[in-house]
């Protein structure tokens, strides 16, 4: 980590040096580390450092944005003079109005310092008590164990500083035993709230219910646990909750704000503050985040906005801006949704025959204005019979619609879970959805795995 | 820098390492996103780094770093030794990691024109143009145009005294028209979906696409599917063309091949396979028609390469013969568990990744037949054409996959269009239900640019050569 004075001072130079109208600078730092395992042994372990600069440049309504992590005088100077450069390539962007001005950021603690302690000697222990946990009761384990410190700075021209730190821990485990597996996944700032012995246990109680049974698809009555009903909530968030994709006419919510989409029972949010999910107080803009209803006891109320999107229709960022130059939207990245009145027991104790189901895997959209989206279930699919959770099944396909799915909401969990991917493919910058678990009278399972 | 490369690798042979390699990468992007008559985005992004990798008493460690200088490089091959220790403790077992020879060399893309060497503007207006042609129709309300130009040096030393370096260039482009009507969106993409298509090449592969002489027909094509009839839901005859052959072949052949992810080191993120190494040699994967091949020596496939991430030269290898799986996509580490050598397959995301088994261009061998003679000698079936969406189980047997447009084939003739259609099947039964593979005059290389696996995440890219085929007995119309 570079701290806030030398980031600060770092891109004070390049915007001082850029000769553009307008000029927006983000830096990005990350230390991290990540340790893989299968079969209850460590197979990789990696660290990384890296620092990144995107600089974009605004000449006239001509944009161009360039990044490197090359970060020494010279090259920055010739990253200027190349941003500039190809700027004046470009095309002018009518519908550009300005970047965004400063606003107050929030004061919000995101950097917890146990993360330091962290070493790779501590890990490898933590991971030897899990395996030994997982050997003793006759299950594999596999998984990763991944930490980082993470700074942000952005700043342009107009005055925006905005300068977080931000500490991240995320395990996500699987313990399997024959053919069965159960999954669990843990995501914190503070890396002193991890109990791998916890999320060992209740990895292993998913997966001990005894071998899969094969059961024939169609429409069941559904309890999905937090992270299938995270993994809906980003596919709206990325199909729909943003200004963009309204912009656009291929949101599921063109012409239907103000009206009830889904059930009473669901109200989805975005709040980078919320202190129930990983807080963020800014965006990629550098402007505060802040809360935005999606669905609002079922119904359609707001979308997101950054500058550009904004700009258009004549309003002010919502602080949902992503790294330029973001063809894609301003996407939510921090959903939540709201718990309810029961619990997951009592929700399956109402279920006289249906299916639960833990995670999905490799969704995909099928059908984008009606949010159908197909994907299979794994590590811990189960048949529900008589308010029993009975015995696993094997995975099964869904090909659904997810807004149809929100509309039959016959309960929703009070408890909620933090729900992440962890680091991602690109730079590190660690998200989670607070979600509940549902119950939903009648979702399509279209087919079930041959294995 | 040969010298200080050298020096690091003496220093961990000093320090104990039973093997270790350092890879130096600088990696240039371009980017133009052009989107309903504006440019969207125009980027230039550059990455430069380092990533040692350090074997020791039986255990890997790596790590790396964006600041790239022998002081750094030694910090670095400490921190690799430290994490190599660690994970020492908490492995199963030693891991066997056969010795390569050294071997000195310098490989390069063969291409004709520097697609850096174009100027953005001459880019911007191919682009304008085209996006403007598929703009002209009413209802195409996003019309888009890309080009991507990628250069990558790497330099690669290893403790066995190989020293590599390679330059790989490659590029690729593509326009798409997504028609929208009440609820209804209809996409249709040329040449491929998703940005395009992409190869190991100069910029003379976006040249020979003529991009824009498929846009008009591609906004049509859009326009059309909006009042087409819903692909209907049955069991028929399904052919596909070259670019969905190739997704089927990745998703379906090219990662369940993968040796590491067989013996379970992907469980908990992409997932297994259903394979595992006794079946090579034995199992009856497809059709005695199909044959597949990993080769990452074909021209322009993307990928191509000279050698992989820890120095093995690229190879051509068999995979399936006449329907029957007799290899893998194996590793250094991995290959023993065949009783073979590595087939050379591990490559890394940039110089902050660690290599990985992925595929290298699992491509589809051509057939006999021609399009129109596999059309004429179908009664009653589905033609389907460019990727929608995709989806597969944790262990590559249960696929769903939609594609952008198709049509009906009735009594040998291509009939009505149909809109979002959908097929699903089970890998092997699909495989073997192959009966019509189209010939080399139908077959090309499709770049896949964005091939997902590992933690930290690692975005790879592939090829596949790919010509129309048919398949027997496939539930299609699976839409909700």
């Amino acid at each position: 980590m570079i701290g806030r004075e030398a980031a600060m001072s770092l891109l004070k130079k390049v915007i001082q040096r850029s000769s553009a109208d307008q000029t927006e600078a983000v830096l990005m730092t990350e230390d991290s580390s990540l340790t893989r395992f299968a079969h209850s042994a460590v197979h990789q372990h990696v660290a990384e450092k890296n620092a990144t600069l995107i600089l974009r440049v605004v000449v006239g309504k001509r944009i161009a944005v360039v990044t490197t992590n090359v970060l020494h005088a010279s090259s920055l100077k010739e990253l200027v003079e190349r941003a500039l450069l190809l700027a004046k390539t470009q095309q002018p962007r009518d519908d550009f109005i300005s970047l965004p001005g400063p606003r107050p950021i929030p004061e919000i603690q995101t950097f917890s310092e146990a993360v330091h302690r962290l070493t790779p000697a501590r890990k490898g222990d933590g991971l030897r008590g899990l395996f030994r946990q997982a050997k003793e009761k006759g299950f594999q384990a596999s998984g990763a164990f991944s930490h980082g410190k993470v700074e942000v700075l952005v700043m342009n021209s107009l005055g925006v500083e905005a300068y977080q730190s931000y500490s991240d821990l995320f395990v996500h485990l699987i313990a399997e035993k024959g053919m069965t597996s159960g999954y669990v996944s843990f995501v914190a700032r503070d890396a002193e709230r991890l109990d791998l012995e916890r999320l060992g246990n209740e990895a292993m109680e998913k997966a001990s219910k005894g071998e899969p049974i094969q059961i024939e698809p169609g429409e069941y009555v559904t309890i999905l646990e937090p992270y299938a009903v995270a993994e809906l909530l980003a596919f709206l968030g990325f199909l729909g909750f943003h200004a963009l994709a309204v912009q656009e006419e291929r949101s599921f919510l063109c012409n239907r704000f103000n009206q009830k989409m889904v059930d009473p029972k669901v109200t989805i949010y975005d709040h980078g503050l919320a202190p129930e999910g990983l807080q963020v107080p800014f965006d990629f803009e550098g402007i505060p985040k802040e809360k935005v209803t999606f669905f609002e006891k079922g119904i359609a109320t707001a979308v997101t906005y950054d500058s550009f999107t904004a700009g258009r229709e004549g309003k002010t960022s919502t602080g949902h801006g992503l790294l330029a130059p973001n063809t894609e939207g301003p996407i939510p990245i921090n959903l939540l949704m709201e718990g309810g009145e029961t619990s997951l027991p009592e929700m399956i104790k109402t279920v006289r025959r249906g299916i639960y189901v833990t995670r999905f895997h490799y969704t995909n959209v099928v059908e984008p204005m009606k949010a159908v989206i197909t994907g299979m279930t794994r590590d811990g699919t189960f048949l529900i019979e008589e308010g029993e959770i009975k015995r696993p099944i094997k995975n099964l396909r869904f090909t659904e619609s997810i807004l149809k799915a929100l509309s039959r909401v016959a309960a929703v969990s009070r408890e909620r879970r933090i729900c992440s991917e962890g680091p991602g493919y690109s730079r590190r910058f660690v998200t989670g959805t607070v979600a509940p678990a549902i119950k939903v009278d009648g979702f399509n399972f279209s087919g079930v795995s041959a294995l | 820098m040969r010298r200080l490369l050298e020096n690091v690798m003496d220093s961990a042979k000093v320090r104990g390492a039973d093997y270790a390699d350092i890879r130096v990468v600088r990696r240039q992007t371009q980017e133009i996103e052009v989107k309903n008559g504006a440019v969207d985005a125009l980027t230039h992004d550059e990455e430069y780094g380092f990533g040692i990798r350090v074997l020791l008493r039986g255990a890997w460690g790596f790590a790396c770093s964006s600041r790239v200088h022998g002081k750094e490089m030694e910090a670095v091959l400490s921190r690799a030794l430290k994490i190599a220790k660690a994970s020492a403790k908490a492995q199963g077992g030693k891991i066997l990691f056969p010795p390569a020879p050294a071997i000195v060399d310098r490989y390069q893309t063969a291409f004709h024109s520097d697609p850096f060497q174009i100027s953005p503007e001459a880019k911007i207006s191919l682009l304008l143009a085209a996006e403007g042609k598929m703009r002209k129709l009413q209802k195409v309300k996003i019309s888009e145009a890309f080009m991507g130009a990628y250069k990558t040096d790497k330099t690669f030393a290893s403790t066995e005294g190989s020293y590599l370096e390679q330059e790989i260039v490659e590029c690729g482009a593509g326009i798409s028209a997504t028609a929208i009507e009440g609820e209804d969106v209809q996409v249709r993409s040329y040449p491929s979906s998703f940005r395009g298509n992409f190869a190991t090449c100069g910029y003379e592969w976006v040249e020979g696409m003529n991009l824009l002489d498929h846009a008009e027909r591609v906004a049509e094509e859009a326009v059309s599917l909006l009042s087409a009839k819903p692909c209907p839901s049955r069991v028929t005859t399904l052919i596909l063309d070259g670019s969905q052959v190739a997704l089927q072949v990745h998703e379906s052949v090219g990662h369940p091949i993968e040796l590491d992810r067989i013996l379970g080191t992907e469980a908990s993120y992409a997932g297994t396979s259903f394979l595992d190494p006794g079946m090579v040699g034995s199992f009856k994967y497809a059709s005695d028609l199909v044959n597949i091949t990993a080769d990452a020596t074909v021209p322009k496939g993307l990928g191509t390469f000279g050698y992989d991430d820890e120095g093995i030269p690229a190879q051509r290898a068999p995979i399936i013969v006449h329907g029957i799986l007799v290899n893998l996509l194996t590793s250094r580490e991995t290959a023993h568990h065949l009783g073979k050598i590595s087939n050379g397959t591990m490559r890394a995301d940039g110089w902050n990744r660690i290599p990985l088994i992925r595929m290298t261009n699992i491509n589809l061998e051509p057939g006999e037949w021609t399009l129109d003679r596999m059309i004429e000698e179908t009664r009653d079936g589905l033609y389907l054409s460019t990727n929608r969406s995709w989806s597969i189980d944790d262990k590559r047997v249960n696929f769903q996959f939609g594609t952008e447009i198709g049509w009906e084939i009735k009594n040998g003739k291509v009939g009505e269009m149909v809109k979002n259609p959908t097929y699903t099947g089970i890998t092997p039964q699909f495989w073997n239900s192959c009966d019509a593979i189209a010939d080399r005059n139908h077959w090309q290389m499709w770049g896949t640019p964005n091939c997902g696996k590992g933690e930290p995440g690692q975005v790879a890219h592939v090829g596949h050569g790919a010509s129309p085929a048919r398949f027997r007995n496939v539930q299609v119309g699976v839409m909700k």
